[in-house]
């Protein structure tokens, strides 16, 4: 168990089941702002259609009694099946989807394909003057590609924000 | 589904959206609906009009319909139902939304909506219903399907009695309501989501007991929860602070969970708590909360609160332990188990209880009471409001009638708390948490319409009163015999005296200029109105006052000069309190970091 009186402040990546139903994200987002969390990354997507069931992962950070209270404001929504704090039952995977826009033209056009080779970065549209990479990973591995394409010819990232699942047999 | 398993036509085609509605509400056993029409509830106000089983009370202001819900819902312990329409019916009756939501107060509140395929256009008197009230309730819903509806109406009700109660939203768009469908019975299993927990953990009881029965100074702090979870939880509150010899103090919203008259009462405790219930607080070794969440005006500084004590909290809502402080035995239940394992468990515990350390905390408590600090002096004609209210206690009390006080906030709220005595749950009605003025009278409505036979009375203050004084109409026309108890200072009497404290005197926009004449006030709303000048009139207009069956608006004239104490300055700790002048000030004062705090 986490020590309570510890002031220091911890990331956290939070998994929510939840009802898949209209206003449910708004309920997850304004729990965030009105009690004034951080919210450090926030993904959602329907993950059983059947169940009617989203999977909500928010990174948040804060003192050990403020990560208790975030799970406990987020384990009291109605629509709110579940609530694991990933980050301290144990072993996980965090990932990150990017897709990066790099242009440019010459050597530095070799450059961006040599790196992207480098860090497994997929190549998934081409022009004669750019790439769009496509890059999967925890977010200091997207951040460090993503700063070594900002002087080659950086024009675009777009990302998912992190998902988030346990290691081994054990489910949510 | 099979054609075998579809209900007789006269079943799936015969009723509307609103006649759906009123059929769950009717299922769910509401008596009673307080509301207000217009366009996008016409077509359930049709459905009232056909029918005799649910009774209307129309309200003056969507406001003060939520607060006359939330009178009935906390003075009968059953889910409040409101009826409003769409755009400003909604956002008029949001601050009662919000009352009830930090007060944690059962109601279900129907909203019209514009039909559903306007929604988004900004049509007439659309709003963005649940958007705006998503934060203002414990849920809400926009019904868009007709299928839903009265699984909806269902859940709603169970939304907002379960767990921590508290008020829910049903946003109905208009073309549901006019719509053709199938009423539905409430669910036999359980919510997909919803479950909230009620019994405690064994474990957790047993370190609870075993903690109490060690304590050297102990004391019990009950709040709300024991009230929500039913009278038989103040009963077993009563029966284990009995049994194990505690001191046992009350927050605001707590009043009556624990007889006033019990010499183990230490009063209620908090910013205007008394001398003995603060200092226990802040002294005990073991702390003992049940249904309280610790609250900036029952803590004051945090971290000089009960600086030396081991807590307890028990609570059905598990974000209101460790929210402000952290406590060392967590019990997540509803306050009667609570109290019910807490019993079983005591008895089973073989410890022993420290007797004579025991007896050396009361000795101390008793010095503390001996500062009598609710003590006023009333050495002239004047009245002094204090001694208003304690005269209504003892003058109701005599009159042996069955007593329920609302309030509205201030100065006179506090007083009412310090000085009127309840010995039963459900007995008192003050907003607590949103702090909001113009609740008591719609309060008092309510209250009225759930006991007609008994003596309603709203202490107020001359500025809250204006807040919701519409509702004198509604009262004259359901012959509410409720009664307004005015403490009249002329002042924003609490504004005032933190001016006073805090702001170098400079009484800014404090003063009650203007004020309408009550009596003719009363009088104009077909009730009866009376003024006490001196304290020669007060009696004789108290006991006219409980005497009359029908609406009274009593003006009592107080010393405008008066404050409320004792008092722990915003940012104090418990044993620093300003006690009243000529009594021996514990008080360091407030901080500069206190100003800021409200």
């Amino acid at each position: 168990m986490p020590d309570p009186t510890d002031n220091s402040f911890r990331a956290a990546t939070i998994a929510v089941l939840v009802e898949n139903e209209s206003g449910v994200l708004a309920r997850v987002i304004g729990l965030f702002s009105g009690r004034g969390y951080n919210i450090d990354s926030l993904t959602v997507a329907p993950v059983d259609a059947e169940g009617k069931l989203s999977r909500i992962t928010v990174v948040t950070s804060g003192t050990e009694m403020v990560i208790e209270q975030i799970k406990a404001q987020l384990d009291r929504l109605v629509p709110v099946h579940k609530v694991a704090d990933l980050t301290l039952e144990g072993p996980h995977l965090n990932r990150e989807l990017a897709l990066i826009k790099v242009a440019g033209s010459g050597s530095a056009r070799q450059e961006a394909l040599r790196l992207a080779d480098a860090f497994r970065a997929r190549v998934v549209d081409a022009t004669t003057e750019s790439f769009v990479f496509e890059m999967t990973g925890s977010g200091e591995k997207l951040d460090a590609f993503i700063n070594l394409m900002r002087p080659i010819g950086l024009v675009e990232v777009s990302r998912t924000g992190v998902v988030s699942i346990a290691r081994g047999t054990k489910a949510l | 589904m099979s054609s075998a398993t579809l209900p007789a036509a006269s079943e799936t085609q015969s009723m509307t959206g609103a006649e759906i509605v009123l059929r769950a509400l009717k299922e769910q056993g509401v008596e009673v609906i307080f509301g207000y029409p217009g366009g996008a509830v016409l077509p359930i106000y049709d459905a009232i009009f056909n029918q005799n089983a649910i009774r209307h009370i129309l309200v003056r202001h969507e406001q003060a319909a939520v607060h006359a819900a939330e009178g009935y819902a906390r003075s009968t312990g059953k889910v409040g139902c409101v009826l409003v329409t769409s755009g400003p019916g909604a956002t008029n009756a949001v601050t009662g939304l919000v009352d009830a939501l930090l007060d944690s107060i059962p109601i279900v509140c129907l909203t019209g909506q514009v039909p559903t395929h306007l929604i988004g256009n900004d049509a007439f008197q659309e709003a963005d219903t649940t958007g705006i009230t998503r934060p203002a309730t414990k849920h809400n819903y926009l019904v868009k399907q007709m299928d839903k509806l009265a699984s909806t109406v269902h859940e709603a009700f169970y939304v907002a009695r379960s767990g921590r109660p508290g008020p829910v939203v049903i946003d109905l768009p208009k073309d549901i309501l006019i719509g053709k469908g199938q009423y539905t019975p409430p669910p036999s299993q359980e919510h997909r989501s919803y479950r909230p927990q009620t019994e405690p953990d064994a474990v957790q009881i047993r370190k609870a007991v075993r903690l109490l029965k060690e304590a050297k100074r102990p004391v019990v702090y009950a709040g709300g929860g024991v009230i929500n979870a039913g009278p038989e939880a103040s009963a077993l509150l009563t029966k284990f602070v009995r049994m194990a010899g505690l001191p046992c103090t009350n927050t605001l919203m707590g009043l009556g969970a624990y007889p006033s008259s019990d010499p183990q009462f230490l009063g209620m405790l908090g910013m205007h708590g008394t001398v003995e219930a603060n200092l226990a607080m802040h002294g005990c070794d073991v702390m003992f909360n049940i249904g309280a969440r610790f609250d900036d005006r029952v803590t004051g500084r945090l971290n000089a609160f009960a600086p030396n004590s081991v807590k307890i909290h028990a609570d059905i809502d598990p974000s209101s332990i460790n929210k402000n402080v952290k406590v060392e035995v967590p019990i997540v239940g509803d306050a009667a188990a609570v109290l019910r394992a807490l019993i079983a468990a005591w008895d089973a515990d073989e410890a022993k209880q420290d007797r004579p350390s025991l007896a050396e905390w009361w000795r101390q408590i008793d010095e503390w009471r001996g500062k009598n600090c609710l003590a006023y002096v009333q050495d002239s004609k004047i009245i002094k409001p204090q001694h208003a209210v304690k005269r209504l206690y003892e003058l109701t009390k005599e009159s042996g009638r069955e007593t329920f006080i609302t309030t509205e906030v201030g100065q006179h709220q506090m007083w009412a708390a310090q000085y009127f005595g309840f010995e039963k749950p459900n007995r008192w009605m003050t907003s607590g948490g949103l702090g909001t003025m113009g609740y008591g009278l719609p309060a008092a409505m309510g209250v009225q319409v759930a006991h007609p036979d008994a003596l309603v009375i709203d202490i107020a203050g001359e500025a809250s009163i204006l807040m919701n004084i519409q509702e004198m109409s509604t009262v004259a026309q359901y012959r509410l015999p409720v009664k307004v108890f005015i403490l009249n200072n002329q002042y924003m009497g609490m504004v005032r005296q933190w001016q006073e404290l805090l702001h170098g005197g400079r009484y800014s926009e404090s003063y009650s200029e203007a004020l309408p004449d009550f009596v003719k006030l009363a009088e104009s709303f077909h009730g009866v109105g009376m003024r006490a000048e001196s304290t020669d009139d007060l009696d004789r207009v108290i006991r006219e006052m409980i005497a009359i069956d029908r609406p009274v608006i009593v003006d009592v004239a107080v010393d405008e000069k008066e404050n409320v104490f004792p008092m722990i300055p915003s940012g104090a700790a418990h044993n620093e309190m300003l006690l009243a002048p000529g009594q021996i000030a514990a008080g360091a004062g407030v901080t500069d970091e206190g100003t800021a705090l409200v």
